[in-house]
């Protein structure tokens, strides 16, 4: 019960890929924050939000078979670190796809899916998952 | 003022499982089973999708399709029987997730498999009256059938969102018609798993009357015939109803054959009208007229007379996998991993 409000209020950015434009070097990140972790003080009123198209590639990727607790019934599945379009690197699971079908460089963009949920009476979190790119005629 | 569709978006996940696979299990012919229900796979959610996630997923398709502002959504009905929350709309997250939130009314809809097209007619009245300038109905289900009953081999997962509007229609709602009897042939009470229902009761005094009735209703109201439409998409809980049902009342198979999905994902319970629409407008063009009949255990048929508009020519349905593109490409699945990913095996925890 008392994750709820952490995971509510990050909702936004979660649902729809939601991070910041820091307007004095340029740099996009994900997730979002106050102060631009590399000009710090100088961009101070130069943050701006910035929706990211959800699309990338994947950087690195593992398939996890000592999982935590609530994939337990999920394993193996696969996580991995995808360096979005906009240059921000972020990490998640990757679904609808086998370790052999995957690729560093392979293209992938995010889906909304469950993330976990508090058992049967708790409240289901979601948020982005990625999935392949598919080419149409495959 | 003319109302219709504005655009509309379409999920199904990637998941199946063949009848043989179900009936190798239980002891019964698949093979045979799966010919006479006319159904050879069905769409099985992931171990994390629900409505919730399928709607979404539809629902952002749709966005994709047209450059139409969030903020300009005035309403989200979901329309489904398997909504992940008793209490907690699902339309919510939907509405977050396509940054239509926070100005704007939402709410669940619940009649059987036709609440996806209740939520259709909700939305037309809302927009023709000038209330608001669009309005989101979708139709959504994760559906399951007790272990071994004869709805396993169906019930399947999907859905798809129709945007209703009043300018850049591309399939404009000239006639609805609704047609509502209170008939006990399907149900679920609170707190069970699966549903129930009448067996053969299911058939000719609910599916086929209901349907039949709407749809007389409806060419009444309308003045037409069959042959005035081009393409027709009827509920379907398997291959061989909505089959039966047409040619009973005069439509060739032509005329169903784009909006007839059943056989390749399953009954998609609210989702099956809503994705057989979406298919056939995948395909239309300019000026077909296209009839769609909706049918909701307890129960009730929901009818549309619906005409393709030259709007159809520039709408940019290639922004989105059309329904076609994703029954391609499926992974099928054994029994127990369909058992394991659709939660009926118990677990000795929480
Ligand atoms: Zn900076």
């Amino acid at each position: 019960m008392a994750t709820a409000p952490r995971f509510w209020r990050q909702n936004p950015s979660r649902y729809n890929l939601i991070g910041i434009k820091c307007n004095s070097c340029g740099k996009n990140y994900f997730p979002p924050r106050a102060i631009c972790p590399v000009c710090h003080r100088k961009s101070v009123g130069k943050i701006e939000p910035l929706k990211f198209k959800g699309e990338g590639a994947i950087f690195s990727f593992s398939e996890v078979h000592e999982g935590i607790d609530e994939k337990a019934t999920l394993k193996p599945y696969l996580v991995a670190m995808v360096e979005l379009d906009e240059g921000p690197k972020i990490t998640g699971q990757v679904i609808d796809c086998d370790a052999c079908d995957l690729k560093i460089g392979a293209r992938v963009r995010t889906v909304l899916r469950k993330l976990s949920e508090e058992g049967s009476a708790g409240v289901i979190h979601y948020g982005y998952k990625f999935v392949p790119v598919r080419d149409k005629k495959e | 003022m003319e109302v219709g569709i504005v655009s509309y978006g379409a999920y199904v996940p990637r998941y199946r499982i063949k009848p043989e696979e179900i009936g190798r299990v239980w002891g019964t012919d698949g093979i045979a089973m799966g010919k006479g229900l006319m159904i050879f796979s069905k769409s099985v959610p992931g171990p994390d999708e629900d409505t919730i996630t399928i709607s979404v997923e539809a629902a952002r398709n749709m966005m994709r399709r047209v450059d139409v502002d969030p903020k300009d959504i005035g309403a989200i009905y979901v329309g489904s029987e398997s909504h992940p929350y008793a209490v907690k709309p699902s339309g919510t997250i939907v509405a977050e997730a396509i940054e239509a939130s926070p100005e704007l009314t939402v709410a669940d809809f619940e009649f059987a498999c036709k609440a996806g097209t209740a939520a259709i007619q909700t939305c037309m009245g809302l927009v023709g009256s000038g209330m608001m300038k669009y309005g989101v109905a979708i139709g959504a289900d994760t559906s399951q059938g007790a272990p071994g009953d004869a709805l396993e081999y169906s019930a399947s997962a999907g859905g798809a969102a129709h945007m209703i509007g009043a300018e850049k229609i591309i399939a404009r709602i000239d006639h609805t018609y609704s047609y509502t009897t209170d008939t006990p042939d399907f149900w679920r009470r609170e707190g069970q798993m699966y549903p129930s229902h009448g067996g053969r009761f299911t058939g000719e005094p609910a599916y086929f009357k209901h349907i039949v009735s709407c749809a007389r209703g409806l060419m009444k109201k309308a003045g037409t015939t069959p042959d005035d439409y081009a393409h027709a998409v009827f509920h379907q809980p398997n291959g061989k109803f909505p089959t039966r049902v047409a040619k009973q009342m005069g439509f060739t198979e032509a005329q169903g054959k784009l909006g007839l999905i059943v056989p390749h994902i399953g009954n998609t319970y609210s989702g099956a009208v809503p994705l057989g629409l979406a298919a056939i407008l995948d395909e239309a063009k300019p000026g077909d007229r296209i009839f769609a009949i909706a049918y909701g255990s307890g129960a009730g048929s929901d009818g549309f007379d619906m005409t393709v508009t030259d709007e159809i020519s520039t709408f940019k349905r290639d922004r989105a996998p059309t329904v076609k593109e994703q029954i391609a490409n499926p992974k099928y699945l054994d029994y127990a991993t369909y058992a394991k990913f659709r939660g009926k095996i118990t677990l000795g925890r929480g």
